[in-house]
């Protein structure tokens, strides 16, 4: 189990946004400074609790997107409570709360073994961090992320993504346009994408419910032991 | 003491209903931890086994035969989302009990895909849980946890296991599957009992 999750109470603290950087037009990657960060594992979340002036708080859940230090990339939803703010208001200096790391199950525990990462959208997030924490461990385990868009412009993290790195396939779904020569036609995910996949591997899939639910069947279906692949839903509201 | 977030308002509903630190969604968010599984209820069986031992198996018909209610329930899951009445049809545990002595204090919820939950026997008796095999007037789609899934809303949503395939009494506590993960070991949204130690 996993050292993080197992370390007792976990009380709110103090994070300070120290930078800031624009991933696509509707999403930004929030550095904080987080005194005592005790480490998390790759793909673990912390809480977010806002307090507005006359007590009302509301809390949300991120997952962090860094292997060490405390990332998080929040996608603006239109309409919802937490996100705008975090992805329009909060400026670098200013302070939030926090909890975490939190979770023990959709985590990357390191190892050799290969691994398929597959996500839709900012579904990405937990997988970089397992990206992240592959190059820093020396990118022995055969790691392959499938990472669907919908367009060029939507991609999270591309400049790192196009680097090559030892260990690390990247394969871009385009759902809705895809950029000049691409081979692939633009189109959801489907079972060609999926064939070539080392198998037996354990299988990280994180996005919106529909794509979730796609994916990990089609998964199923050609072969992948189900109690290998483990899942992460965003529901169609939140944020 | 919190700290004052410059610039945030919040959308606060300020509904008497929404346990802390949860928000209101008309929507039903899926989560599971792993691939729906695929349950015909033709195979679909369902087990209560006591600490003596002694057992009782319902298959899907003998199931549908026993007395059905229509819980109108809040539900919270620890992902802090919220839903006010929603509308749901199973079978009380009381009912199912009757035919099996509870005779331990603990129960471990077990499920096809090999997910499990604990909570004490008492929070499922007296009217408070449910095997649901209806939502909303239609039957209970797989990823909501068809063909039957436990529904214990007084507690985070992760103890309403899906798939539910059946319950074992046991006389000592014992941590299921998001118990041993971190979360909360009984849940109660209004003390809001998501993680260890909370």
């Amino acid at each position: 189990m996993a050292r993080a999750a197992v370390r007792g109470r976990l009380t709110w603290t103090a994070a300070r946004l120290a930078a800031v950087r624009d991933e696509t037009a509707s999403a930004r990657t929030l550095t904080f400074a987080v005194p005592d960060w005790p480490g998390h594992l790759p793909g673990q979340h912390v809480d977010v609790r806002l307090t507005a002036e006359d007590g009302y708080v509301a809390e949300r859940s991120y997952s962090l997107a860094s292997a060490e230090g405390v990332e998080l990339t929040i996608q603006r939803v239109p309409d919802g409570e937490v996100s705008p703010y975090l992805a329009d208001v909060l400026e670098v200096g200013d302070e939030i709360e926090l909890r975490g790391p939190v979770g023990g199950w959709f985590v990357w525990r390191g190892g050799t073994g290969p691994v398929v990462l597959v996500g839709g959208g900012s579904g990405i997030v937990p997988l970089m961090a397992m990206v992240r924490a592959h190059r820093a461990a020396g990118g022995a385990a055969p790691f392959h992320l499938l990472y669907s868009v919908r367009t060029p412009r939507d991609v999270y993290y591309a400049a790192e993504l196009a680097e090559p790195r030892p260990g690390l396939e990247v394969t871009l779904l385009y759902t809705r346009e895809a950029p000049p020569g691409h081979a692939r036609p633009p189109g959801r995910i489907g079972p060609d994408d999926l064939a070539g996949l080392a198998r037996p591997a354990d299988c990280f899939v994180c996005g919106p419910t529909g794509f979730v639910e796609a994916t990990s069947t089609l998964l199923v279906d050609l072969g992948h032991d189900p109690r290998r692949i483990r899942t992460e839903r965003f529901g169609p509201t939140g944020a | 003491m919190s700290i004052v977030s410059r610039g945030f308002h919040g959308r606060r509903g300020g509904d008497p209903a929404l346990p802390p630190g949860q928000y209101l969604t008309e929507d039903f968010p899926v989560l599971s931890a792993g691939p729906t599984p695929r349950v015909p209820p033709a195979a679909w069986t369902f087990t209560i086994t006591n600490a003596a031992g002694a057992s009782r198996r319902w298959t899907w018909r003998e199931y549908l035969a026993l007395p059905a209610e229509r819980p109108h329930v809040d539900i919270h899951c620890v992902t802090k989302w919220s839903k006010l009445g929603t509308d749901w049809e199973g079978v009380s545990l009381d009912t199912l009990f009757e035919e099996v002595e509870p005779d331990a204090p603990y129960a471990m919820i077990e499920c096809y895909g090999g997910y499990t939950t604990n909570l004490p026997v008492e929070d499922l008796l007296d009217g408070k849980a449910w095997v649901a095999h209806g939502f909303g007037g239609e039957p209970l789609h797989p990823e909501h946890g068809g063909p039957a899934r436990l529904l214990v809303p007084h507690l985070y949503f992760w103890k309403s296991a899906k798939w539910v395939s059946g319950i074992r009494l046991m006389d000592h506590d014992e941590p299921g599957f998001w118990e041993a993960a971190g979360y909360h070991n009984y849940g109660d949204p209004w003390r809001e009992q998501r993680y260890e130690g909370d």
